[in-house]
C-alpha cells in the first residue's frame, strides 16, 4: 500500500472522528453529569446544519452563517432544557428516552414544515472547494483540512474549559459525584442550562461543517447519533478525554474498514465473496470495536466515575 | 319482515343506479421515494406522471383516474405497509412509482400475488428479468444493467486500458457494474461497493487516487451522486482521471446541485431532451413551464408510465378485468417520449440508448446534450432465461 494512501485515509479518519467528537462531547457531559439520556441531541445537529444553510443564503458568508447557527442552536438548546428536559431529570431513563424520542419526531416535522422535505444545498466556501498539496504529490481537499483544524481548536478549547476554569471544575465535580457537588454549593440549575447550550452549540459546529460534505436533510441527526453513542460508550460516559479518544478511534476504524477491509479480503477470498462481504463487515466493524472495548473495560476507556 | 325485504330491494336499486351513473374509475397506487436523499428521483417521476395525467385530461384510456400517493421514505418496511394498504383497502388496479430496486424486491411478490400489475417507472432489477420474471410486471424505463452496458460500450470504444468501478451495495448497484463489465473488455482495477446512502466518499476517493486508474465509472443515484461528484472535484481528481457516469448520476437533479464541475462529463440515457418527436417536445416544453426546471430522465419515465397505461386501457376498451389482454396490449408497445417503444416477454423495453454530454449553453444554463447513439433496439441480457411468452 502506498504511504500517501495511508496518510490520506488517516486524515479522513481524523476528520470524521473530530466531528463525531463535537457531537459526543455534549452528549457525554449531559449523560455523565445530568444523568439524562438525550436522544434529541442529533436533532440539534440537524438544526445547526439547517440554520447554517439558511444563513449562508441570507448573509452570503459561510463563516458568519456558522457563527449565527452556533448561537441560534445554543439558544434553542437552552430553551429546550428550560422547557422540557428540566422536567425529566428526576425521572427514570425510560421516560427520558420516550420524551426525547418524541422530541426527535416533533423537531423533524417542524423542520419539514419550515424547510420542506427535500435536502437543502450547503456548499463549502468557494476558496476552500479545491485540493491543497500537503506533502509532495499528496493532495487533500482544503475544506476537510479546515474541518480538522476547527475540530482540534474546539477540542483544545473544551479541555481548557473543563480543566482550567471554575465552571469546568463544577462540571468535573458534577460528573464524578452529583449529590456531593450539589451539597458543596455548585449552582446546578444554571450550570445545566449553560451546559446544554454549550452542547447544542457544539452540535451546530458539527452540523455546519459536515453539512457541505454530507447533506442537510431531515433525519441526518439520527444516523450520526447512534455513532455518537458508540463513541461515548467506548470512551467512558462523562469523560471529555474519553469522548475524544473514542471519537478518533471510531473515525479511524470506520475509514480503515471501508478502505482496507475489502482489499484485505480480496487477497484471501474470491473477488465475488470479497465484494459481498467487505462492505457488510466494514459497516459492523465499529460495533465490533465497541463490543471488544466493553468486554475488557465495561466502564469504557476513561470512566469519569471510578 | 316483508317491509325489510322491500327496503333491501329498494336500497339495492339505489345502489345499482348509482353504479350505472358513475363510470368505472381506474385506481393507481403511486408508492415512491418522496423524502430524504432519493427524493429528487421520486418527485421527478411523480411530477412527470402528473403532467401526463393533465395532458390526458385526468383520464387513462377514457376512464377517470384516481391516484393514491404514498412516500416510502426509501425504507422497504414503510413501502410494504403502503403497498399492503393500497392492495387490501384501496383495491388499486395498478401500482407504480418505486424508485429503488431493493424496495421493489421487498414488495413485488405481494403485488403479483394479488394479480395487480406493477408498472415500474424506474427500478428494473435483474431478478425480475430472468427466471423470476412475472406476467404482472412491466418496466417502462429500462432493465438496471442497460444504461451501464451503454457506458461500458462507450468507454470500450474510447480504448481506456483500465477502469475503476464504484457503486452502492444493493441490487441495482450490482446490476450496474455487471452491466458495465458485460461490454467493457479492458482491465477492472477495482470494483468497490459502499453502503447505500453513504454520503462521505473520502475513503473511496483516496482509494481511487492510490489506484491511478485511466478512468472511473461510478453509479451513484440521487444525493449520493451529488456528493460523490462534488467530493471527486474537491479532491482535484476531475481534472486528472476522467469520470464516466450513467444518466442517473448526471441528470438535471445532480447538475443543479454540483454546478460547473459537471461540464464535459459523458453519460448514457434512454431518453434525451432533444429527441425529435411531438410527444417529447410537448413533454419537455410543458414540464419546464409547469415545474420551472429542466426535466430529467426520471421525469420522462413518469410521463411514459401514464402514457403506457393510457394506451393499454384504451386497447382493452376500459375493461380492467381482461388481465391477459391488458398485458398483451402493454407488451405490444406504445408511443412514448422516446418514440415507439415495445417490450420483451419479460416486460422490459427494447429501445435505443444514447450518449449525452453535459455542456454549458451560451446563456449559462448547464444541460445534457445528446451527442450520439450507443445501442439501437437493445434488449436486456436476461430475457432468454424468462419462460414467459
Amino acid at each position: 500500500m502506498p504511504p500517501s494512501l495511508f496518510i490520506e485515509q488517516v486524515l479522513n479518519g481524523f476528520q470524521f472522528g473530530l466531528m463525531l467528537f463535537l457531537l459526543a462531547a455534549g452528549l457525554t457531559l449531559v449523560l455523565g453529569i445530568m444523568d439524562t439520556i438525550n436522544l434529541a441531541h442529533g436533532s440539534l445537529y440537524m438544526i445547526g446544519a439547517y440554520l447554517t444553510a439558511t444563513l449562508v443564503g441570507v448573509t452570503g458568508s459561510f463563516w458568519l452563517a456558522v457563527l449565527g447557527a452556533v448561537l441560534g442552536t445554543a439558544l434553542i438548546g437552552m430553551l429546550l432544557e428550560l422547557s422540557v428536559l428540566r422536567q425529566l431529570y428526576r425521572r427514570d431513563h425510560l421516560s427520558q428516552v420516550l420524551a426525547t424520542f418524541a422530541l426527535i419526531l416533533i423537531i423533524n416535522e417542524v423542520v419539514r414544515m419550515i424547510w420542506g422535505s427535500q435536502p437543502l444545498l450547503l456548499s463549502a466556501p468557494e476558496a476552500l472547494s479545491g485540493p491543497v498539496e500537503i506533502l509532495p504529490g499528496l493532495y487533500y481537499p482544503a475544506f476537510r483540512l479546515v474541518i480538522i483544524g476547527v475540530g482540534l481548536l474546539v477540542a483544545l478549547l473544551l479541555f481548557w474549559l473543563v480543566n482550567r476554569t471554575r465552571v469546568g471544575m463544577w462540571l468535573r465535580a458534577g460528573a464524578s459525584n452529583r449529590e456531593m457537588a450539589q451539597a458543596m454549593g455548585v449552582p446546578i440549575k444554571p450550570l445545566f442550562t449553560l451546559l446544554f447550550g454549550v452542547g447544542a452549540g457544539l452540535c451546530a459546529i458539527a452540523g455546519a461543517f459536515l453539512g457541505p460534505i454530507l447533506a442537510v436533510q431531515i433525519g441526518m441527526g439520527e444516523s450520526i447519533l447512534i455513532l455518537a453513542f458508540v463513541v461515548i460508550v467506548i470512551g467512558g460516559i462523562g469523560s471529555i478525554k474519553g469522548a475524544l479518544v473514542g471519537a478518533l478511534l471510531v473515525g479511524l476504524v470506520d475509514t480503515a474498514g471501508r478502505a482496507f477491509l475489502p482489499l484485505l479480503l480480496s487477497r484471501v477470498a474470491s473477488p465475488e465473496v470479497a465484494s459481498n462481504l467487505g462492505p457488510a463487515l466494514a459497516s459492523i466493524l465499529i460495533y465490533l470495536l465497541m463490543a471488544v472495548v466493553l468486554f475488557f473495560r465495561p466502564q469504557g476507556l476513561f470512566p469519569a466515575r471510578t | 319482515m316483508k317491509k325489510a325485504v322491500w327496503l333491501m330491494v329498494f336500497l339495492g336499486l339505489i345502489g345499482f343506479s348509482l353504479a350505472l351513473a358513475q363510470p368505472r374509475t381506474v385506481k393507481v397506487g403511486f408508492v415512491s421515494t418522496l423524502s430524504g436523499g432519493g427524493a429528487a428521483l421520486g418527485i421527478d417521476v411523480r411530477d412527470g406522471f402528473n403532467l401526463a395525467l393533465r395532458h390526458l385530461n385526468n383520464q387513462l384510456g377514457g376512464l377517470p383516474v384516481e391516484v393514491i400517493v404514498a412516500d416510502d421514505q426509501q425504507n422497504p418496511d414503510v413501502a410494504r405497509q403502503a403497498v399492503d394498504r393500497m392492495l387490501k383497502r384501496d383495491r388499486v388496479d395498478f401500482l407504480t412509482g418505486i424508485i429503488f430496486s431493493n424496495i421493489l424486491l421487498a414488495v413485488g411478490d405481494a403485488i403479483f400475488e394479488e394479480k395487480v400489475f406493477y408498472i415500474s417507472p424506474n427500478a428494473g432489477p435483474s431478478e425480475y428479468a430472468g427466471e423470476q420474471c412475472n406476467p404482472y410486471f412491466v418496466n417502462v424505463a429500462w432493465q438496471n444493467d442497460n444504461l451501464h452496458e451503454a457506458m461500458g460500450q462507450y468507454v470500450q470504444t474510447r480504448r481506456f486500458e483500465n477502469v475503476f468501478l464504484l457503486a452502492p451495495n444493493y441490487p441495482a448497484g450490482r446490476d450496474a457494474l455487471t452491466g458495465f463489465k458485460r461490454y467493457f473488455k479492458g482491465r477492472v482495477v477495482a470494483e468497490v461497493y459502499h453502503r447505500l446512502n453513504q454520503l462521505d466518499f473520502s475513503a473511496e476517493i483516496a482509494q481511487i487516487r492510490a489506484a491511478r486508474p485511466k478512468a472511473v465509472y461510478a453509479f451513484e443515484p440521487g444525493a449520493m451522486g451529488v456528493n460523490f461528484i462534488k467530493q471527486y472535484a474537491e479532491a482535484g481528481l476531475l481534472r486528472e482521471i476522467p469520470l464516466f457516469l450513467p444518466g442517473f448520476s448526471a441528470d438535471a437533479d445532480v447538475i443543479r446541485a454540483v454546478g460547473r464541475g459537471m461540464v464535459g462529463i459523458y453519460n448514457s440515457s434512454q431518453w434525451t431532451l432533444e429527441l425529435n418527436n411531438p410527444i417529447n417536445q410537448r413533454f419537455v416544453e410543458d414540464f419546464r413551464k409547469t415545474y420551472n426546471r429542466i426535466p430529467t430522465l426520471y421525469a420522462s419515465q413518469g410521463y411514459d408510465t401514464a402514457l403506457l397505461l393510457d394506451a393499454a386501457i384504451k386497447a382493452v376498451g376500459g375493461d380492467l378485468s381482461k388481465k391477459d389482454e391488458l398485458r398483451k396490449a402493454m407488451l405490444a408497445g406504445f408511443n412514448s417520449t422516446r418514440g415507439p417503444v415495445r417490450f420483451s416477454p419479460n416486460g422490459y423495453p427494447i429501445q435505443n440508448y444514447y450518449l449525452r454530454q453535459v455542456i454549458q449553453q451560451p446563456g449559462g444554463e448547464i444541460v445534457n446534450r445528446q451527442v450520439g447513439t450507443i445501442f439501437t433496439n437493445h434488449r436486456d441480457a436476461y430475457v432468454d432465461r424468462c419462460k414467459l411468452r
